[in-house]
This record gives structure tokens, C-alpha cells and sequence, in this order.
């Protein structure tokens, strides 16, 4: 039974269209998965058993006939930033205690439209704020993956009886599992744990400044951010209106297009969801990339960023200049301002867009001498410290004097930044090769990120100029580094070309393979 | 530009936020750590620049004003913390 929560999304899809195995049976495995592993990762903050069982019912009703969707029977887990009807949403913050929409997200109910099974609700930095998952109410996630180092094991030299050598001694190597726990990334913690821990087939996240792809760098998992407008921001809980896009963490590239494909739509009731076909990105797996300009952009390369990154980095252009791409040096050169003006426009927005939670209207009230002292306690005690940092942020660089200085002035560099990828879009480059993040996944509780939020900030230093622009991202595995931990390279398309994403994705993983923890949990 | 402890509690409760003394002086630190990383924007010459207002040029989607969706008040106050028939409840605003 087991085995069946190891199958990628493509094959549990065969397997199940061809009757060799039941919707009821594998989500069945999943739940006995989670039930688990789920209390040493804290993926899940709700698991939803009897609502899936009744899916994977109707689904296998459906199979039985032969009438499945694209999704028909598979079993995901939901970001809890998704507004699931009837179900726990609380985009992982106290403020939404006992929150249950009476509405579903348009990207989940295409999903199920499409018969895909729910597992229940994913953990994630509260309200998507955090690169660590270690700012959720439900406490931090913890990454499938551990530290380990190679040992040489020497092998003695065994007898038996008064026969011939059974071992003929030497050495051999092993690896040998470190016990630190170490963070999944963020926000879409929750996603990525539970992809890369077999907990689910695929998983919903979101992203912002990198909240899909710098996650799973760190899980070894595949994590694609479309075009903002791609996938309806509809009954998705708000962070920053003008960056956040929904898609999908996965186990292959594959599963990733097959994902996105149901995700994605046309929705009037998103009047920034664009009017646009969603195109079968399954079908752009496999051709060829020969001819492709491949951007490499020396901005890229920062100071103090580990060897084993710009390895990798050189390892991806190697594969794509193989498979008959041609390699050229680009510039970016407003990349290094991406990061800093984020952190006025995320803010400046999130700062409004969770002035909602006043205690009145759902979610956690705390009583007051009047209505604004209920107001500010409320907020108080409902928000974490990083959620209330940045509210602060931005309540400040929006108030009256500064709007100006820093709102006005990052929204200008915006357009330079995006300016900047057009440039090169325009003299013929197809898309663009970049390190997903600047480390592999750090301990939880790293005393470092912890004194300074910027330096937790700079997680996202290659991600969010993506966000900035508004373009698609892809990041993928692509190795290992010396301490036996998964690092991703990411690929930047043009507007709306996912399809190039992730057929260049495919040539990477060809050559790379896939990778998957040590099972310890 | 950095804040100091008088602007922290101005801006908290400009964001309804209480805090402590102690909340205060720890934001202080953190937000004046994070304005000074956000500064180095100042050196990028933006002059004839038009801000970003919208990632992909897109034009607004509009529809027929006619209503669509609605009577659904038990819905929407489904997950008040106090509600009366239909009606949220805070507490007295007018004497």
C-alpha cells in the first residue's frame, strides 16, 4: 500500500484509468502516510480524512465509468491561504481562529472539478509572510531532508567455517544522517514537506517573492510560479494584490504541467486573471530545446554565495548547451534593487490588504473599552511578530510625507526592473537560467535569521525580481551539495510562456534525475 | 530616514496594532533595519520613469451592471464572533 504514495501524479493517473488501482486505495496510503509522519513534520495543520474518502468514492464512480477528469482521484494537499468551503482557513494566523469560508477558491474548485482528491490543509508562514515556515501559528515545519556526510566504512575481513572469505575486507562509503532539523522554506512550508515526504501527489502554494520556489529548492521538489494573472487570486487569502500568484509544488516536471493545467483558468470574478486560453503544458514535455537562447544574467552571481551553488549553476548551463541550447551572458541591471523595493511594495500592500481583521467580521476578537482599543487588541494578540512588522512597514511607508520617498520610488524601480527583462526578452532570449535560492535549506531556529529579518529577506534575493516583473518562474532540482541536501536552479520565461518553463525544466531533470529524502521519520 | 520609539507608536496605532513599550523599542530596532536596507533605492535614477501600476498591460474587465450574486446574509456573518439577526455586533460607537 505504501508504494502507492511514491507514484508521480502521471502514473497514479494510468494506473487508475486503467483499473489497476482504486482513488479509494491510494488516498487510503496517503492518509495512513500522514497519519504518520505528520507529527514529526507538522505539514498539515488539518486533515481532512472523511471528506477524501467521500472524493476518492466519487471518483472511483466516476473512473469505474470512465468518466474522470484530468485529476480523477488524486490525492493534494491544500495551502491553507486557499479558502476551502466548510474547512479550517487561516492562512495559518491566530487572527482567523475558526475561520471556515462558505465559499470555495476558484483555483481549488477547478481542481475538484477536475476530480482531484482533498487531504487535507498545508502549514505555511502566516499569511505567506516568512521564508522559513517557522512564522505559522501551528508552529514551524520540518524538512524531510537532513544534513549527512560521507563516511568510509572499512569492511573486516570475515571467515566462515574453514571455507573461502565470505567479505574480502576494504572500504566502502556511506552516508550517514545528521539529527539537526532543518526548515522546508517558506511560506509554502507545509507544500513542499509534504510533496517531498510522500504525504500527497502534489500540492497548492502561492508566491509572492518566492514562496513556491525557493521551498522547493529546498525539498528537492518542483515548484512553478506562472504569470500573475495565470491562476485567479479568488478566494485566496490576500497578502500583496499586485504580486501574489497561486501553482503548484510537485515531484517532476510533469506533474508540475499537469497541475497548473487544471489550476490555471479564466475567471471574471478576478478582474486580473487575463482573458487567455490555458494552453496543455504536458504536451510541451519532451520536444526539443535545441536552438534556444538560454540567458545567463552576471547579476546573479553575489558575493558569499557557496561553491556548490555556483556548480550547480554551471552544471545547468552545461545540460542545456548539450541538449543544442545557446548560451548567452545577459544583464539585469537592476536586480540587486529588486529585494529592497519589495520591501516597500509587499508591505505598502499586505499593510491594507489585512487592515480587514478587526475582530467584527470573523476570526479572533479580544474585548476592548471601545471599538478601537477592541480593534488593537485584537490585531495584538491575532497577529505574529513578522506579520506585524511588515504591517508596520507598510502603514508607514504609505502615511502621510513618505508615500512619495518609498512607495512612489519602489513602484518606479518596478518598472525598471521589469524594463530590464524586456530588454533582454526583446533581443531574442528565450528564457533565463538562474540558482533558485543563494543556500540550501538552514536549521530551524537559526539564530542568524532570527536577530535580523533581513537576512531571512535575502532568501528570496533571485525569486522575487520574478514577482517584480510579473513574469513565470520555474525552479528545479538539480543536485546535491557536499552536505547531501537538495539545491534548485530556476528558469525565467516570457509572459504567459510557461510552456518554454517547462520544457527547458525537462531537459534539466533529464540530466539531473530526481531526488528524494532518506525516509527517518 | 529611520523612526524613533514616538513614530513607532504613532504608526501602530495608525495600524490598530497595540504595543507595549517593550513591543515598541524591539520595532524600532527591526523596522529602522529594515528602512536602512530599503534606502539604497534612493540611488537609482529614476527620472522620467513612470511608477508600475500594473504588471501585465491589461485592460479593466467590465460587465453588465446588472446584480448577480447576493442574499446571503447568513453567509456572511456565518463566521462573526457576535452577530444578531443578520447584523454584526461591536461595541456602543454613539452615546
Amino acid at each position: 500500500m505504501s508504494d502507492l504514495t511514491h507514484l508521480t501524479i502521471s502514473q497514479a493517473r494510468a494506473k487508475l484509468r486503467g483499473k489497476e488501482i482504486t482513488a479509494a486505495e491510494i488516498t487510503e496510503a496517503y492518509l495512513s502516510a500522514i497519519e504518520r509522519a505528520n507529527p514529526v513534520l507538522n505539514a498539515y495543520i488539518t486533515v481532512t480524512g472523511d471528506k477524501a474518502r467521500d472524493m476518492a468514492e466519487a471518483s472511483d464512480a466516476k473512473l469505474a465509468k470512465g468518466e474522470g477528469g484530468a485529476l480523477e482521484g488524486i490525492p493534494l494537499g491544500i495551502k491553507d491561504l486557499f479558502g476551502t468551503e466548510g474547512v479550517h482557513t487561516q492562512a495559518c494566523s491566530h487572527v482567523l481562529d475558526g475561520f471556515k469560508p462558505r465559499y470555495e477558491s476558484t483555483v481549488t474548485a477547478n481542481l475538484w472539478a477536475d476530480g482531484a482528491v482533498m487531504l487535507g490543509k498545508l502549514n505555511m508562514d502566516e499569511f505567506a509572510m516568512g521564508s522559513s515556515n517557522e512564522t505559522s501559528h501551528y508552529g514551524p515545519v520540518i524538512n524531510p531532508w537532513r544534513r549527512s556526510r560521507l563516511d568510509t566504512v572499512v569492511m573486516p575481513t570475515t571467515h566462515q567455517g574453514d571455507g573461502g572469505f565470505v567479505s574480502a575486507g576494504g572500504t566502502k562509503t556511506a552516508r550517514t544522517l545528521d539529527n539537526a532539523q532543518l526548515v522546508p522554506g517558506g511560506s509554502s512550508g507545509g507544500s513542499a514537506s509534504a510533496v517531498s515526504a510522500f504525504l500527497c501527489a502534489g500540492a497548492t502554494a502561492t508566491d509572492t517573492g518566492g514562496s513556491i520556489r525557493q521551498p522547493a529548492a529546498f525539498t528537492g521538489t518542483v515548484g512553478i510560479k506562472p504569470t500573475y494573472g495565470r491562476c485567479s487570486r479568488w478566494g485566496i487569502v490576500a497578502f500583496a494584490s499586485s504580486l501574489d500568484q497561486a501553482g503548484p509544488i510537485a515531484r517532476d516536471v510533469r506533474d508540475a504541467a499537469i497541475l497548473l493545467k487544471s489550476m490555471a483558468s479564466v475567471d471574471l470574478k478576478d478582474t486580473t486573471s487575463v482573458d487567455r486560453p490555458v494552453p496543455d503544458y504536458e504536451a510541451a514535455i519532451g520536444k526539443p530545446i535545441k536552438g534556444m537562447k538560454v540567458g545567463i544574467p552576471k547579476e546573479y552571481r553575489v558575493d558569499g554565495m557557496p561553491e556548490d551553488i555556483e556548480a550547480l549553476w554551471q552544471k545547468g548551463i552545461a545540460w542545456l548547451k548539450d541538449a543544442g541550447a545557446e548560451i548567452v551572458d545577459i544583464s539585469l541591471p537592476h536586480t540587486k534593487y529588486a529585494l529592497p523595493a519589495y520591501y516597500i511594495v509587499a508591505p505598502a500592500e499586505a499593510s491594507s490588504n489585512l487592515a480587514r481583521y478587526d475582530g467584527v467580521r470573523y476570526g479572533l476578537r479580544v474585548p476592548g473599552k471601545d471599538i478601537i482599543d477592541m480593534y488593537e487588541r485584537t490585531r495584538a494578540a491575532g497577529f505574529g511578530r513578522e506579520v506585524k512588522r511588515r504591517i508596520m512597514i507598510g502603514t508607514y511607508v504609505l502615511s502621510a510625507g513618505y508615500y512619495d520617498a518609498y512607495y512612489l520610488q519602489a513602484q518606479k524601480v518596478r518598472t525598471l526592473i521589469k524594463r530590464d527583462f524586456e530588454n533582454v526578452f526583446t533581443a531574442g532570449v528565450d528564457v533565463i537560467l538562474t540558482p533558485a535560492t543563494p543556500s540550501a535549506a538552514f536549521g530551524v531556529a537559526d539564530e542568524d535569521m532570527a536577530s535580523d529579518p533581513v537576512k531571512m529577506y535575502l532568501n528570496d534575493i533571485f525569486t522575487v525580481t520574478v514577482n517584480m516583473a510579473g513574469l513565470p518562474g520555474i525552479a528545479v532540482p538539480a543536485g546535491l551539495d557536499a552536505k547531501g541536501l537538495p539545491l534548485g536552479l530556476q528558469l525565467i520565461g516570457r509572459p504567459f510562456d510557461e510552456e518554454t518553463l517547462f520544457q527547458t525544466a525537462y531537459v534539466i531533470e533529464q540530466a539531473a534525475g530526481t531526488f528524494q529524502p532518506e525516509k527517518w521519520w | 530616514m529611520s523612526v524613533d520609539l514616538q513614530t513607532v507608536k504613532r504608526v501602530a496605532h495608525l495600524a490598530r496594532i497595540a504595543v507595549s513599550e517593550e513591543d515598541a523599542e524591539r520595532m524600532t530596532g527591526e523596522l529602522n533595519a529594515i528602512l536602512g536596507f530599503v534606502e539604497q533605492l534612493n540611488e537609482v535614477d529614476v527620472s522620467g520613469v513612470e511608477p508600475m501600476t500594473s504588471v501585465t498591460p491589461m485592460e479593466m474587465k467590465k460587465r453588465q451592471d446588472v446584480v448577480t450574486d447576493g442574499s446571503k446574509a447568513t453567509d456572511i456573518v456565518a463566521n462573526a464572533p457576535a452577530t444578531d439577526e443578520n447584523f454584526f455586533l461591536v461595541p456602543k460607537v454613539v452615546e
